[in-house]
């Protein structure tokens, strides 16, 4: 809209000598700084990694290793597990990612376009529940998966311990029913004057449209699921079943880990969603965006 | 509203208007219509509502109802009635904790608000490589939080620190860092500041691109500077994505209060809080509880959280020590 359009600084007061050489000390100043301070601790993960153990416990850190040790990454990845424990992590977020979007989906499908009685009261029971944190609920979360009202099973140690809980985001339901409100009725009318069903609007209709939104639902679906530490932490107890942040803080206390491979298992556990950033920064970014600005 | 074929045959034209053949029989083939199609949106809804049910309003009930309980989770419960409360309001360490968590908040504010909003005034004036700025400021939030703790840790360590190492090369005295009573507080917020504060700078950045460009124009006409500039069009054009990030950034890191006990960890030698190094976690009591639980102290911090005057939203990017 107004991306070409001026800002705070009029672009004919930059074209001026003493304007030009403001700028450029700014902006020089001011790459500096983000290098330093966003991309730099980045580099040291990663360079940190390929150094010794010894040249890791000097006390004058070498900004440049003098040997690249590359093979560190490939002792980490069998040694620490990181590839068993990245491939639990991406299980449990594709997994959580596809009951959240059909779970949500369905929500604010029926509570936008069937609107039923009390739709609006369920509603606001379920956002009522963004205004607590997760954490104050942690103890009595934690007795419900142990021991789930009426079933009675227990869902510790299990992928349904993360899924179920995260299908549970009110968050979710309310950006697509927000979304879905926006689609015409009318649509919808003749698609039933035709002989369509609910599901078949929903999966016909409603779905094709909603590009844009379930993309972003479900980008910050699966970032969220991966970044998580705490639930994992407390609901999966047993090693082999641990996602790869919760592995990384159990083995940053065991001593057989040397602090390059240590470094380089955090490397290792942070490429993945720094591809994925790089691969959809775009909608990422204006996902992120849009959700300021429509609040 | 969806038809029914015998409206669709009969009368084609008027679409939403049923023919009425009597009152009654056409007020009953309504409710049942209406039945109908409740229980079809019932049908969508149920995962949703069972998942919600189950993890969200029952454990709230639960939590509430365990604040009155005594329990050891071996034998039954048993209700205390105001006990638990009465308890922790006496305990000196929920002031303390009460205290830290103000602080926290308050230095999370001056930082996690403030800098962005500044970083994102600076970075929006620039005329090339916009997009690389908002995605390095970005990449931090996209790091798993326990990669960026224990980078951080490594950073601040006083014995071989990059930190630590720096202020050597400058010949400076080298600093506690986490394990100063003094500095830990800052040192955590510093954490958190940098692995969250893209978010904020990207919401900011959208904010300002919109705003109309008439706006500064017939400002600066009237002759003001860049300082008159922003007081008087940016800020005000900005008020609801300040507003909006005000109350995120508040209830954030008032529920982020376990962001704040990985300073548990800098402790294996020396304890970095004034009273207690275990306060957060405490008034987590979750530790208790994979100790076994059989802590008699283990309604304390339920009762603990019940008193938490602030709601916040879901932020999982929570941070927290493995203890």
């Amino acid at each position: 809209m107004s991306t070409a359009a001026r800002t705070l600084i009029s672009d004919a007061d930059l074209r001026r000598r003493h304007g030009k050489l403001v700028y450029r000390l700014v902006f020089a100043g001011m790459a500096i700084a983000f290098v330093l301070i966003f991309v730099f601790p980045l580099y040291w993960m990663f360079v940190s990694a390929v150094k010794t153990p010894v040249e890791l416990a000097q006390p004058t850190p070498t900004l440049i290793p003098h040997e690249w040790h590359f093979e560190t990454f490939l002792v980490a990845w069998q040694k620490l597990e990181i590839g068993h424990f990245l491939l639990n992590t991406a299980f449990y977020a594709v997994g959580g990612w596809l009951i959240q979007l059909t779970v949500d989906v369905a929500a604010a499908y029926a509570l936008s376009k069937l609107r039923p009685l009390f739709g609006k009261v369920i509603l606001a029971g379920m956002l009522a529940s963004l205004m607590l944190p997760a954490a104050a609920l942690l103890v009595p979360a934690y007795l419900t998966v142990a021991k789930v009202p009426i079933v009675g099973v227990n869902l510790l140690n299990t992928p349904w311990a993360l899924w179920l809980p995260a299908a549970a985001n009110a968050f979710n339901v309310y950006i697509l029913k927000r979304f879905f409100d926006q689609i015409p009725n009318d649509l919808l009318d003749s698609a039933s004057i035709d002989g369509a069903g609910r599901f078949r609007m929903l999966w016909n209709i409603v779905l094709p449209l909603s590009r844009p939104v379930l993309a972003v639902v479900s980008i910050f679906a699966i970032i969220g699921s991966w970044k998580d530490f705490l639930w994992p932490l407390l609901v999966l107890q047993d090693p082999a079943s641990q996602t790869i942040s919760v592995a990384l803080s159990r083995l940053s206390f065991a001593s057989y880990v040397a602090q390059n491979e240590m470094f380089a298992g955090l490397a290792l556990a942070s490429v993945p969603l720094i591809v994925v950033f790089m691969i959809f920064q775009r909608s990422i970014l204006s996902g992120l965006s849009a959700g300021a600005l429509k609040g | 509203m969806v038809l029914q074929a015998p409206d669709i045959v009969e009368k084609p034209m008027a679409v939403g208007t049923t023919i009425a053949p009597s009152g009654s029989i056409r007020r009953r083939t309504r409710l049942r219509r209406k039945l109908a199609d409740n229980a079809q949106a019932y049908v969508f809804l149920a995962a949703g509502l069972l998942c919600f049910a189950l993890f969200s309003w029952y454990p709230l009930a639960k939590g509430i109802v365990l604040s009155f309980q005594q329990d050891n989770f071996v034998t039954a419960p048993s209700f205390v009635g105001l006990d638990n409360y009465r308890a922790i309001l006496a305990d000196p360490l929920f002031a303390t904790a009460w205290i830290n968590t103000l602080e926290f908040t308050g230095l999370a504010l001056l930082f996690g608000y403030a800098v962005p909003f500044v970083v994102a005034l600076v970075i929006n004036e620039f005329r090339h490589a916009k997009g690389l700025f908002r995605i390095a400021v970005y990449l931090p939030v996209m790091l798993p939080p326990i990669v960026s703790v224990l980078l951080w840790r490594y950073f601040y360590d006083p014995g071989s620190g990059l930190f630590n190492a720096i202020l050597s090369f400058l010949h400076l005295p080298a600093a506690g860092w986490t394990q100063s009573p003094r500095m830990a507080m800052i040192c955590l917020v510093l954490v958190s500041t940098w692995s969250n504060m893209g978010g904020a700078t990207i919401m900011y950045l959208a904010g300002l691109a919109n705003i109309p460009a008439e706006l500064y124009d017939a400002v600066e006409l009237d002759g003001a500077s860049i300082w008159q500039r922003i007081r008087h069009v940016t800020i005000p054009q900005m008020r609801f994505v300040l507003l909006v990030l005000l109350l995120l950034q508040i209830v954030s890191t008032m529920a982020g209060v376990h962001r704040a006990v990985p300073a548990h960890w800098y402790d294996q030698s020396g304890h970095y809080h004034r009273d207690d190094p275990d306060l957060p976690v405490r008034l987590h009591g979750q530790q208790r509880l994979r100790d076994g639980g059989r802590d008699e102290r283990l309604a304390f911090p339920r009762t603990g959280r019940i008193l938490r005057p602030l709601p916040a939203p879901d932020e999982s990017a929570g941070v927290r020590s493995p203890i």
